[in-house]
């Protein structure tokens, strides 16, 4: 419902994993949106911890800023363990 | 399919030289598969074909709540009843899962709520059917998710990725509708007295031809398929999909020692396929438009729902206004 607010929802599959969002979910409060978020995401023991998120408060990047934020570390290949190669004689490192 | 006859507001395609700089990237992206994102540029008409179709296609999974609802106090036993309840919370979350991949592209849940209630949104043909006997819950399971399973398989490579992580999401689910209604025909057959099995026969003879209507016009009938492929929203025509259903479907049909009512089917050894008879389209335009057997009824009752669960709705509201004002105190 328009008036509601609109939370995302993140679902930790198994113990030992990330949250991974999943959806999002309308709730008058908090505490409906985690009600909601359970009955709308984990009917099949998909969870073992729910976080709820107001949607408005999640700092996005835009998609213009993509080269802004993405490119400068495509030229860094020295980043990369595959850039520096060994002698075979050294062995797995 | 749940959506069916999706305006896409194009009369003709649009050659990748008469596109803007953006329209092209845009298909480019599309046609090497690089899923659209909801912050992405696209078309004006991408957006809206989708808004459409998504909308429908969650209107479907509300409306389709209603013929199965009509069972649930009437269920032969308390695990079929289970059963029954767990595909309809099924087919609510599916709604869910599709209007909030629709809100991604701006459009907002209340007002396309609104239009399907104002009739000027559709909803898949088959939900206009009744379901008249306990049978039907098995053919509905078996044929209309059957039929919405080939469907949404093929949705899940869709273009738009919302869209396409809402439908992996659903098919997941969905396997286990046809199974429960299969398993309640073949129960019925196996197990049943005369009397059941002919509420099978009379299930499928009523209910059959409605789910081939699932998959829409044939496509030389269906002037925005052809910019929804290119846009990569469709994958497989309607003809294609019919035909792969009707395919799987027969062996399916022929187990539970049932026909089809259609004198025209038989196996072609040279295509490889099915032939069947011809789809009654005044009856599926008929229903389209408002006029099938329960139209009116399924909008009334999704009125009523929304009219008369207002209070919840404020008193929700209220309870989080105040619960707010006591932790600020």
């Amino acid at each position: 419902m328009s008036e509601w607010r609109l939370y995302e929802v993140f679902v930790r599959s198994k113990h030992g994993l990330n949250h991974k969002h999943v959806g999002s979910v309308h709730a008058a409060d908090n505490e409906m949106a985690m009600e909601n978020a359970r009955d709308l995401y984990t009917r099949r023991s998909e969870g073992v911890s729910i976080w709820v998120v107001p949607s408005d408060t999640i700092t996005a990047s835009a998609s213009d800023e993509k080269e802004v934020l993405f490119d400068p570390s495509e030229d860094k290949v020295y980043r990369h363990a595959s850039f520096y190669k060994l002698p075979d004689e050294v062995g797995h490192m | 399919m749940y959506a069916q006859l999706v305006d896409t507001g194009t009369k003709r395609l649009k050659t990748l030289e008469e596109m803007s700089p953006e329209e092209r990237d845009f298909q480019e992206k599309v046609d090497a598969e690089i899923k659209i994102e909801a912050k992405n540029w696209m078309p004006d008409g991408y957006r809206k074909t989708l808004i459409r179709q998504i909308s429908q296609h969650a209107h479907s999974e509300i409306v389709g709540m209603l013929p199965e609802g009509n069972w649930v106090t009437r269920a032969p036993t308390l695990k079929r009843k289970l059963q029954l309840m767990a595909k309809i919370q099924d087919e609510a979350g599916h709604g869910l899962y599709l209007y909030s991949a629709m809100e991604t592209l701006g459009a907002d849940r209340d007002e396309e709520i609104q239009k399907l209630h104002d009739g000027k949104a559709k909803y898949s043909s088959i939900f206009n059917y009744p379901t008249l006997n306990w049978a039907d819950m098995g053919a509905v399971g078996w044929l209309v998710d059957g039929a919405a399973i080939v469907n949404q398989v093929v949705l899940q490579r869709t273009s738009y990725g919302p869209y396409s992580r809402a439908m992996v999401r659903i098919c997941k689910e969905e396997s286990f509708h046809q199974r429960q209604g299969y398993q309640i025909l073949l129960d019925m057959m196996r197990e049943g007295t005369q009397e059941q099995k002919d509420m099978v026969q009379d299930a499928i003879n009523r209910l059959w031809w409605p789910a081939l209507m699932m998959f829409g016009p044939h496509d030389d009938e269906s002037p925005n398929s052809q910019q929804s492929m290119v846009w990569k929203i469709k994958r497989k025509s309607n003809d294609e999909l019919r035909q792969m259903f009707i395919d799987q479907t027969i062996p399916q049909l022929e187990f539970l020692g049932c026909t089809a009512p259609d004198p025209d089917l038989k196996w072609n050894e040279e295509t490889g396929h099915y032939d069947f008879g011809d789809i009654n389209w005044k009856e599926f335009y008929d229903v389209l438009k408002g006029d099938g057997p329960c139209n009116r009824e399924r909008l009334s009752t999704r009125r009523k729902a929304i009219d008369e669960g207002a209070w919840v709705r404020e008193a929700a509201v209220a309870y989080a206004a105040k619960q707010k004002q006591r932790a600020a105190a």
